[in-house]
């Protein structure tokens, strides 16, 4: 599209700038990455919702009253178990590990796409704008009945795309 | 359906009248998880809503006449009903409409081609049906429609070529603009449909970019080679029994156009008669199954199913529930101008 001006924010793009996301409460620091396995809440808009504060056995997500607080994450609490993944109706978790290997982070999105990615599977790694940044091994695919049809796919992606790359190519049916 | 369901759990006898072959409205096209609270199901899909709704019916004992067409509302409340190849006569004491809303239509050279669509359209295609309407797919509006039918459309196999938007910013959520960013889906802002062109059907969409006065913007033309266009540019209460009934209408563009004029409890400006959903002013389902739990709730208690002080507090729960769903930037407009609607009864 040749025509797209340079313009900045998710309501003008449908990205998130990174100025928005560094502002957001559900976005943790850099020094809380390092602690091993997290989550990390993309939401910006006051929109009434907080099925994520509700599935965290942890307590780590405070939305409170009224609803259309944003959620406050509590990186403390996370151990990354992303219950909060699957219920987010916006698909706006994500579970980050930035410490997997010595060069090497996963990231865990929600994916409802078919057909479903396989464990081993070498995908194609896409940034919050659907650009490919990576070609990404998958580690996990979970859904289980609870999640209701929404998969987390974990991928081993390079160390530097920890908070970048956010999904995956969807794949070709056979 | 869940007017039905609170009437009926009162103790009213409830005949719910339904044109299509199932129940349930738009709900079961609404493959993706809501949003809201607890309370709301928030993170529940909307087809497992309605399904919920379907069997609290018939716990309920609520009738549901299938197939079947209102297609009058005479004095003393008798509806005429057109079921199969008859017509027939029912008399209720009070009557509920929740007809819901129709999609608005985009006229532009070309629109006329096959593969031309409403967003709606499409996504009961794909959700009901399962049948694509096309591979390659151009969608007018960033509303929530646009961006929700367009992930589904997405999810069902077919290309998502743009999203256009004529006003400046996406109006729906960010967050479901930023799934389909991340599917790859352009959203471009500031751009319109200048026309379609296609032999048997639609094959080609030149779209451009407009400025603040909404004038295409010379040199920014594109052609897109595409083989369906959605529609997804807002929707308009169905209202023509409501005006047939003889309801007050109040003109107000955020809920859609002209409305029916009602009060707390959904009542119309006519006693017996209450609107509820997006008849009552185009907002989302929780909203609209909240309002059908109001007017279920008050013509329970205008039956006298309900005492005063029952269906006052029943009334009440629900209300704040209400007023939990219009609030944020999303929702605030939309509790002012339902305010105004309830202020419009006052005039003249």
């Amino acid at each position: 599209m040749k025509h797209f001006r340079k313009i900045e924010g998710v309501r003008r793009t449908g990205i998130l700038s990174i100025k928005e996301l560094e502002s957001s409460p559900g976005y943790p620091s850099l020094k809380a990455l390092q602690k091993g396995p997290i989550v990390v809440i993309e939401c910006v808009q006051d929109i009434p919702c907080n099925p994520c504060e509700m599935a965290c056995p942890k307590g780590a997500i405070t939305v409170g009253n009224p609803i259309t607080q944003l959620p406050v994450f509590d990186a403390d609490k996370c151990d990354g178990c992303g219950t909060c993944i699957p219920v987010c109706p916006g698909q706006a978790i994500f579970r980050v590990d930035a410490t997997y290997t010595e060069d090497k982070a996963t990231v865990s999105f929600p994916f409802e796409y078919l057909p479903m990615p396989k464990k081993g599977d070498v995908v194609e790694g896409v940034n919050r704008g659907g650009e490919i940044v990576c070609k990404a091994e998958v580690l996990r695919v979970q859904k289980p009945k609870k999640y209701d049809h929404t998969a987390i796919i974990t991928v081993a992606v390079p160390k530097h795309l920890v908070m970048e790359m956010r999904s995956m190519k969807r794949l070709k049916p056979e | 359906m869940a007017a039905a369901i609170e009437a009926a759990r009162a103790g009213a006898n409830v005949t719910v009248i339904e044109e299509n072959e199932r129940p349930g409205g738009q709900l079961f096209k609404q493959i993706h998880k809501f949003f809201g609270s607890g309370v709301h199901q928030a993170g529940t899909r909307g087809v497992q809503i309605g399904l919920n709704l379907l069997n609290e019916a018939e716990q309920a004992g609520v009738e549901i006449r299938l197939d079947t067409v209102v297609y009058g509302i005479f004095s003393d409340k008798r509806l005429g009903l057109v079921c199969g190849d008859h017509t027939e006569e029912l008399a209720a004491s009070v009557i509920i409409l929740a007809t819901g809303a129709n999609e608005n239509a985009l006229a532009f050279p070309g629109w006329t081609l096959p593969g031309v669509m409403g967003a709606g359209a499409a996504q009961t295609l794909i959700n009901i049906h399962r049948v694509l309407p096309g591979h390659r797919v151009l969608m007018v509006g960033a509303g929530n429609v646009g961006l929700i039918v367009s992930y589904q459309l997405l999810q069902a196999g077919a290309e998502v070529i743009a999203i256009i938007e004529a006003l400046p910013y996406i109006g729906g959520y960010g967050v479901h603009a930023s799934k389909v960013r991340r599917a790859g889906v352009p959203i471009l802002v500031s751009h319109t449909l200048l026309r379609a062109a296609g032999t048997k059907r639609v094959e080609k969409a030149v779209i451009s970019q407009v400025d603040k006065k909404w004038e295409p913007v010379p040199g920014t033309q594109e052609a897109l080679e595409i083989d369906t266009i959605c529609l997804a540019v807002g929707l308009s209460p169905l209202s023509e029994l409501a005006w047939m009934a003889g309801c007050q209408f109040s003109y107000l563009p955020s809920l859609g156009g002209w409305v029916p004029v009602h009060d707390e409890n959904m009542q119309s400006t006519l006693s017996g008669l209450y609107v509820a959903g997006d008849l009552a002013g185009i907002e989302e389902a929780s909203t609209a199954m909240e309002e059908g739990r109001l007017a279920g709730l008050a013509a329970a208690q205008v039956l006298g199913y309900l005492s005063p002080e029952e269906g006052k507090a029943r009334k009440a729960a629900v209300r704040e529930r209400l007023d939990s769903l219009r609030i944020g930037s999303f929702g605030e407009g939309r509790a002012i101008a339902k305010q105004k609607i309830m202020e419009a009864r006052f005039e003249k």
